[in-house]
């Protein structure tokens, strides 16, 4: 990294299905302040905001007028990037690095229980002209692209449900997560088909929630901050669209992005670099594809990972010991915010029960969801 | 409480001129006779959007027939529509404030087209109505009615008319417009 960057705040509301006591800009509100709290700021001090969102997923076009108020940015640099969360810190680094500022905001959130049709609006995301007129629920897509993936890699359903297990029982440490339990491999193996090989239990499910992140040039996180997080590397990258032409069994945009930001942090090994990863894991089969993309394993081996427990919390490598998508819940632009939100906790020594031992570096990336094929990887650490 | 802009750039001044286009004009009926290959399709988009407490408690007092907003004692602002937080301080708000249902026109615009482009012979006539009781400049957008438009005035006193209470569902339109009083 030419100029060092550091996140120094960070402020969330705990995912939940449903959240009707607040409203979105009630519920950003309560991470904002927290946030800047954290951060030791005042939005005085905050020289920019990058907000992420879709309009969509808002049920408003230009969304992006709509964030300023909530976040104390009234009559300040804003704008909204359409993606991932983890595309807004990059973009809040590239800001830093400019040096036009020093102090930067990130906010991501998710209103998931109020978009009545989401699936129907997913649907919208695919070719008007070769997909929608096939009708179809939009995630048979993630059914095609397990089914190749599993075949190519000789990964199983088996693997898949040792995600879930794993996940979702990360999840029940974490009070942040909403959708923490007991499930057992068979369960999984065993809930309903609903785009087989994908069954119900191997999705992910809603939830709403807000994070938003305090991002600092070194100096003034230095002058701010007892525990920065350093920013090490970045990274991101989007495929081709096409349903029709797309590689099906590998994530090439996770090796493309995750190979982006291993070579601005130096790392050379990351399976041997990398202290923990939080990784998209939307569906249970995207975890295993993603974990080979981003280099944790060797291709074909992220069910060997799984079998040997090495990404359990007591492994070697432990993967989502937030609970991940699986376990906190869906949460659209703000799901990779809640990846980065456990690195920076888990950095800092903050994650309560699920605490790691010696931990120093983490990967966190994001999948920006069905039908898309972009991603955004960072890597952040405490030294 | 406004902020004066610098000056805005004059608009150039500019000769008419003749332009000429190259290709193939159509017509809609060519377009609609199908001699223009399109796809179509809509989306299905449909929202609930939790109101949570600022906008909740505003909705549920709009049934009982009354406006209500909040109060900064940072800033010293009564707002509506209330908020749970002020967006200058970025801090709580502190009390709710009761507020009349007359006002002051702030600004408003006689609209001789309808949304769909529909034109009118009598005017709709949106306005923004500065509440009496909250701070200057903090008004609701809503409609004006029973007054000719050619009287109505920026500064005009006017007064909520109300949906009967029985018809009132904690929306906007619980109010049918404005009136001069």
């Amino acid at each position: 990294m030419t100029e060092e960057v550091a996140i120094i705040g960070v402020g969330y509301t705990a995912a939940s299905p449903v959240t009707p006591e607040v409203s979105y800009r009630e519920m950003i509100y309560e991470a904002a302040v927290k946030a800047y709290q954290d951060a030791h700021v005042k939005p005085k001090d905050i020289k920019s905001f990058v907000c992420l969102s879709e309009d969509f997923h808002e049920g408003t076009s230009i969304f992006d007028e709509y964030v300023p108020d909530q976040l104390g940015a009234v009559l300040k640099p804003v704008h909204t990037v359409t993606g991932d969360g983890i595309h807004g810190l990059i973009e809040a680094t590239m800001h830093i690095q400019t040096g036009l500022m020093d102090v930067v905001a990130v906010e991501a959130h998710s209103k998931a229980s109020n978009i009545l049709t989401p699936f129907h609006i997913m649907a919208f995301a695919t070719d008007p002209v070769y997909n929608q007129p096939l009708k179809m629920h939009p995630y048979y897509i993630a059914g095609l692209e397990m089914n190749r993936f599993l075949l190519e890699t000789g990964n199983t359903r088996e693997h898949c449900a040792m995600v879930v297990q794993k996940n979702r029982q990360n999840a029940l440490d974490n009070p942040v997560a909403a959708y923490g339990a007991q499930v057992a491999p068979d369960d999984v193996l065993q809930s309903r088909p609903l785009f087989a090989p994908l069954s119900k239990l191997d999705t992910s499910l809603h939830a709403d929630g807000a994070v938003v992140m305090v991002l600092a040039s070194a100096k003034r996180a230095r002058e701010l901050s007892d525990h920065p997080i350093w920013v090490k590397g970045i990274g991101w990258c989007s495929d081709s669209p096409s349903l029709e032409n797309r590689d099906w069994a590998q994530a090439v945009y996770a090796r493309l992005a995750g190979d982006a930001a291993y070579r601005m942090a130096g790392i050379r090994n990351p399976r041997e670099e990398i202290d923990l990863a939080e990784i998209d894991d939307t569906f249970s089969y995207k975890e295993l594809q993603h974990m080979e993309a981003l280099r944790l394993c060797r291709e074909g081996e992220a069910g060997l990972l799984l079998e040997e427990g090495t990404a359990d919390l007591d492994g070697d490598l432990p993967i989502n010991p937030s609970g991940g998508t699986l376990g906190t819940g869906f949460l659209y632009e703000a799901s990779g915010l809640y990846r980065v939100l456990e690195l920076v906790l888990q950095l800092r020594g903050e994650a309560g029960k699920r605490q790691l031992a010696h931990v120093n570096t983490g990967l966190a990336f994001s999948w920006r969801g069905i039908p898309t094929t972009s991603g955004a990887a960072i890597v952040v650490s405490n030294n | 409480m406004g902020i004066k802009l610098t000056e805005r750039p004059q608009a150039q001044a500019s000769g008419m001129e003749t332009l000429e286009f190259k290709g193939t004009a159509l017509s809609d009926e060519e377009f609609k006779g199908g001699k223009v290959v399109t796809v179509s399709g809509a989306p299905n988009a449909q929202y609930g959007w939790d109101a949570g407490v600022a906008i909740g408690r505003f909705l549920h007092e709009l049934k009982e027939g009354r406006l209500i907003g909040t109060f900064c004692r940072s800033c010293n602002r009564i707002m509506v529509p209330p908020r749970m937080f002020c967006e200058w301080c970025f801090r709580n708000t502190d009390e709710w404030a009761p507020l009349k249902d007359t006002g002051v026109v702030n600004t408003f615009s006689l609209c001789y087209v309808t949304w769909d482009m529909k034109r009118l012979k009598e005017p709709e006539m949106p306005a923004v109505i500065e509440i009496d009781g909250a701070s200057p400049g903090m008004g609701i957008m809503h409609l004006l009615g029973e007054v000719d438009p050619k009287k109505v005035q920026i500064g005009m006193k006017v007064r909520a008319v109300w949906k009967p209470a029985d018809e009132r569902e904690g929306a906007i339109t619980d109010i049918k417009y404005f009136k001069p009083m």
